[in-house]
């Protein structure tokens, strides 16, 4: 029983991190059809930027919890200067060309990315460890969790239910819907789509940052941060299905428990039992659990 | 008449870098005879940049300054390689291993370097030394920790100038059983390849030898680069272990480090790390105490008092305002034996710069004192280097704001490497045959 709640806590601590990120990368498939490779190096700004601006709330005597206030800023930052420059400086010169060749765009920004962030931070490693400790600890049976990894969990639910809100209960949202759905008859009925992409990108890159911000204070923030995190999010999005927001909540939560549950019973399967599901799942459902299948335009 | 004025200003320009050209090619190939061109490998980007390859090349960059100014203390004192200026040529070991066999082609062929130093990574150097040993060219690989390069090959223009990894583990093991710790239980925590495979498998055979009834409880093998390890610890805590083995190095530590230090895993467990000196420094306060802790030889923090690595020491953190751990040491260790190699060739050949053959000839079996200690060429048929090495505790000093090392306990290279000709395995099996402790 203890060892089911154990691997139930790191399960869903996992899976909160790894739905954030996630998200960001299913909105911006779902909406504007790319498979953003560099996603990663968004994640990796956002930890680099939170570095940065929590360097400045400290040199500023701020009090430690407006450091949360600084991982916030650093996200909206990320998504708001680096998105609208991507999304207008290249993406845009794309729309409506083969899907393979936008996979390759994408790659060649996560190598570009790479390397703008090596100019402006440097190859050594960074620290935000101070916010980690904000919540304190929490004692489950013989097992300490640092208090911040619960917090996760709670901004993965308030993301998670704030993007599920604004698309279905807001005017935006219901625009992105119709975009989605038709692309011309949205344009045709007045409905500014080229506006609409660059929004919905910035949104997939702040949470694509957020997931950096909030995961910087747990690591040293140095280059390489970026590769891993693409991969498994990779699997997630496939998992649930391209595009599919419960496919993300749902994919996480599959990867997350899979992983803990290998790692405390079989740890030498960690990494087979992630893709061991989403083989599974791709063997039964081709287009992910929460994906529909659509018929091909010819 | 302006566009006729621009074309002789342009005629003028061209002229004028021709003429620099020609001078400046001249003198280059004037001084090529009297220059030995090195080629320099190791990562300048990528995850092992910031712990390794960039302070190696740090330590190179200084180093070979300091060689050419003739400003090293004897026996290094004779400027560059015997009078040879040293020439360097920095590459990044960043890449694969296919793209390092072309780069040290490319170093050997274009660049035409005497010899090339360099290779942080096991799967480089096991790719680039078959390449060199066809070109017969001169390798020196400074820092690559794995036993197979020697055991499982034979090379003439391979050496490399620091114990393999084996030595790390078989020490780690010696320090808890010196110092009267008790261990009937053991946890691991190392990366998910070769690097990690082989750590486990030298310490549980090596803590086989000295704690027979130990058993293994947790194996967790996260993969490289992992980043977050809250299931690992969980597991590790659920059942602690009286130790707690790692050889996890770079951020993979760090973001271990931070994530386990609160949770209590330090306190739970006795923590040894084999590798782990170079994050002293970035973590500071943030580094538990009473961590087991080894440098992969006698360096840092961990170093012997001696007049030569005071010298290093010094010349390291004037240069670079942070005090040198393992990688510079390995570098410098690394280009001190050539060095020595170089200059006892040109005696050789009265003087004259000498070729590849006469530098391996002067090269094989040598033995130097580095800052780390003495380093001698003794296994490999005179090709692999054994090394003492240092284990000791971790401790905040709160005066120097560093973390600082207690109870260091200095172990013979003969104490923890295998005697020539026979594998680290093998010894480790045979309960470390020949070994001299005292």
């Amino acid at each position: 029983m203890a060892l089911l709640l154990t691997i139930l806590i790191d399960g869903l601590t996992y899976a909160s991190w790894l739905f954030i990120v996630a998200l960001g990368l299913t909105l911006v498939f779902g909406i504007l059809k790319i498979l953003n490779v560099a996603h990663g190096s968004f994640y990796a700004l956002g930890a680099y930027a939170t570095a940065s601006m929590v360097a400045l709330f400290t040199s500023m005597q701020l009090a430690p919890a407006f450091s949360l206030v600084a991982m916030l800023l650093a996200a909206v930052v990320v998504a708001a200067l680096v998105a609208p420059l991507c999304e207008r400086g290249l993406l845009r010169m794309f729309y409506g060309r083969d899907e393979v060749l936008l996979v390759l765009v994408t790659f060649a920004l996560f190598l570009i990315m790479e390397d703008v962030t090596k100019l402006i931070w440097g190859v050594n490693p960074l620290y935000v460890a101070d916010p980690y400790m904000l919540f304190g600890m929490v004692e489950m049976g013989t097992l300490s969790y640092v208090g911040y990894d619960f917090m996760l969990v709670l901004i993965a639910l308030i993301v998670g239910v704030s993007v599920w809100w604004g698309l279905k209960r807001t005017r935006f949202g219901k625009l992105v819907l119709a975009v989605i759905h038709n692309e011309e008859i949205a344009a045709s009925m007045g409905v500014n789509v080229s506006r609409v992409y660059a929004l919905a990108f910035s949104v997939g890159i702040f949470l694509a940052a957020l997931g950096g911000a909030f995961t910087a204070p747990m690591i040293s923030v140095q280059p390489g941060v970026s590769v891993g995190v693409i991969i498994i999010s990779f699997a997630v999005v496939i998992i649930g299905g391209l595009g599919s927001i419960p496919g993300a909540a749902v994919g996480a939560l599959i990867v997350g428990l899979a992983r803990s549950a290998a790692v405390h019973v079989w740890p030498v399967a960690e990494l087979f039992s992630i893709y061991l599901v989403m083989a599974i799942v791709l063997m039964f459902r081709p287009e992910g659990l929460f994906q529909r299948v659509q018929a091909r335009k010819i | 008449m302006k566009p006729i004025r621009s074309m002789q200003t342009a005629l003028r320009a061209s002229a004028l870098t021709l003429s620099v050209s020609l001078l400046m090619f001249g003198h280059a190939g004037n001084a090529a005879a009297e220059d030995f061109k090195i080629g320099i490998v190791s990562f300048l980007s990528g995850q092992a940049a910031d712990s390794f390859g960039v302070p190696a090349v740090n330590g190179a960059k200084i180093l070979i300054e300091t060689f050419n100014q003739g400003k090293a203390p004897a026996p290094y004192n004779k400027p560059g390689f015997g009078g040879l200026n040293i020439v360097p040529v920095f590459v990044d070991e960043n890449g694969g291993a296919t793209k390092q066999v072309q780069e040290l082609r490319n170093l050997y062929d274009r660049e035409n370097v005497d010899a090339v130093v360099g290779y942080v990574s096991s799967g480089d150097c096991l790719a680039v030394a078959p390449a060199a040993e066809e070109m017969k060219k001169l390798l020196v690989l400074y820092d690559c920790g794995t036993p197979r390069i020697f055991e499982e090959a034979s090379y003439k223009y391979v050496f490399r100038t620091a114990s393999h990894g084996a030595m790390d583990n078989v020490a780690a093991a010696r320090y808890l059983k010196a110092r009267g710790v008790k261990v009937n239980t053991i946890n691991l925590i190392n990366q998910d390849y070769a690097w990690g495979h082989d750590s486990i498998k030298d310490f549980t055979l090596s803590m086989g030898v000295l704690y027979p009834n130990a058993k293994v409880q947790a194996d967790q093998r996260p993969k490289f680069g992992a980043g977050q390890y809250g299931t690992e610890i969980s597991q590790l805590m659920s059942q602690p272990a009286d130790v707690t083995h790692s050889s996890l190095w770079g951020g993979d530590l760090q973001a271990m480090i931070l994530q386990a230090a609160p949770r209590g895993m330090f306190r739970k467990s006795l923590v040894v790390l084999t590798a782990a000196d170079h994050v002293l420094i970035p973590l500071g306060d943030r580094m538990p105490e009473g961590v087991v802790l080894g440098a992969r030889g006698a360096y840092g923090t961990l170093a012997p008092k001696s007049a030569l690595n005071d010298w290093w020491w010094n010349l390291y953190l004037n240069r670079w305002n942070v005090y040198p751990v393992q990688a510079p040491y390995r570098m410098a260790q690394g280009l001190m034996a050539l060095k020595l190699a170089v200059e006892k060739a040109m005696a050789a050949n009265g003087g004259k710069k000498p070729n590849t053959e006469q530098i391996v000839a002067a090269l094989a079996g040598l033995e130097w004192e580095a800052p780390g200690g003495r380093i001698k060429l003794a296994l490999g048929n005179g090709r692999q280097a054994i090394q003492p090495t240092a284990i000791g505790i971790t401790k905040w000093d709160p005066e120097k704001r560093l973390m600082v090392m207690r109870d260091i306990q200095r172990f013979a290279a003969e104490c923890v490497n295998p005697p020539a000709n026979m594998k680290a395995e093998d010894w480790m099996k045979a309960g470390f045959p020949g070994a001299k402790c005292d």
